[in-house]
């Protein structure tokens, strides 16, 4: 039963692990983390609902702000950052973003240009009679 | 677990190291498959067959809440985190608890949200759209209720255990699993809920 306590050290990091939980000073980047995420996620609503905005420029608002929360959560959460320690953590991350824009950005041109290739479904409906 | 030691590492620093890895790696598998239901609903967004589409059934007011309550706990889940590695009981018993009942409470939401939706014939067979909705909101909805009976898993485990090496390890992996669930829930509200109301 005496295990030591697993600690981040000098070289690596595991993802959630934080490099300030030696000295102790980890809730502050929580209570950082909160403070930002709901200030971005308030905006976020505010934007939704407010009439203030030019209405398409509303979705791209929208999405900008979400993309700077999944950053905050990243890096005051998940403690996923730009340091030495996690580089296997960021390469591993950076592939599953590449692999998610492919998936969403694909999928959406893709079928996009299906619906904008594809007949009206009444002409179609009469051809296939 | 049999883990070749790292250098500059001991033997369970390296556990730990390897562990939280190769957890993340699933975590990332697994958003790539929800990106594919993301993918699908954006694309059958506007197939509505002539039914009920996204501004006449979205409550923004409940994901409101919803949002909070899950941003909450994962400030609470963060809290348990740092508790486990103080090795205080305490604190990491009330966060962890924290932590449930905010996530029992957003569960609850999203079910009332799925019944209100039925109710008004509006359940996953009216169109594409609401299937490619139930599917999204739903899948994440089951991976919190598998991660609340995580939660109850590892308060237990500790109850019985205590701080050991190998249930820090699992509570780093169940940390990583909640916070991920509320990147995806930041996602989803964005995608799904707000910009489905936009003006």
């Amino acid at each position: 039963m005496t295990e030591s306590p697993p600690r981040p050290s000098a070289n690596q990091l595991a993802p959630g692990d934080s490099p300030e939980a030696r000295s102790g000073s980890e809730i502050g980047g929580y209570v950082i983390g909160l403070v930002l995420a709901g200030g971005l996620t308030s905006v976020s609503f505010w934007v939704a609902r407010g009439t203030l905005f030019w209405p398409p420029s509303i979705p791209t608002a929208l999405i900008v702000l979400a993309i700077a929360q999944m950053g905050v959560h990243l890096v005051f959460f998940l403690h996923v950052t730009s340091g030495p320690d996690s580089t296997n953590n960021v390469l591993a991350l950076a592939f599953g973003v590449l692999i998610v824009f492919l998936i969403i950005a694909g999928s959406l041109w893709i079928m996009a240009n299906l619906d904008h290739n594809m007949l009206p479904m009444d002409r179609l409906m009469e051809m296939q009679r | 677990m049999n883990v070749a030691v790292l250098p500059g590492h001991n033997a369970d620093e390296s556990k730990r190291i390897a562990a939280g890895y190769g957890f993340w790696i699933f975590l990332l598998s697994d958003i790539v498959m929800f990106s594919c239901f993301f993918a699908s609903y954006a694309v059958l967004v506007h197939a509505t067959a002539g039914g009920p589409d996204t501004r006449q059934l979205f409550d923004v007011d409940r994901v409101a809440i919803e949002t909070a309550c899950l941003l909450a706990s994962s400030f609470t889940c963060g809290l348990a985190f740092v508790a486990s590695g103080r090795r205080s009981a305490a604190l990491f018993y009330l966060s962890m608890t924290a932590t449930l009942a905010l996530g029992a409470a957003f569960i609850a939401l999203e079910v009332v949200e799925f019944v209100s939706l039925a109710a008004r014939n509006a359940g996953p067979g009216r169109s594409a759209f609401l299937s490619a909705f139930f599917a999204l909101v739903g899948c994440h909805g089951i991976h919190v209720t598998i991660g609340l009976l995580w939660l109850c898993t590892m308060m237990a485990q500790v109850y019985a255990k205590g701080f050991r090496g190998d249930i820090l390890r699992r509570i780093l992996c169940f940390t990583l699993f909640w916070h991920a669930l509320d990147i995806v829930w930041v996602a989803l509200f964005t995608v799904v809920y707000l910009i489905g109301v936009a003006p």
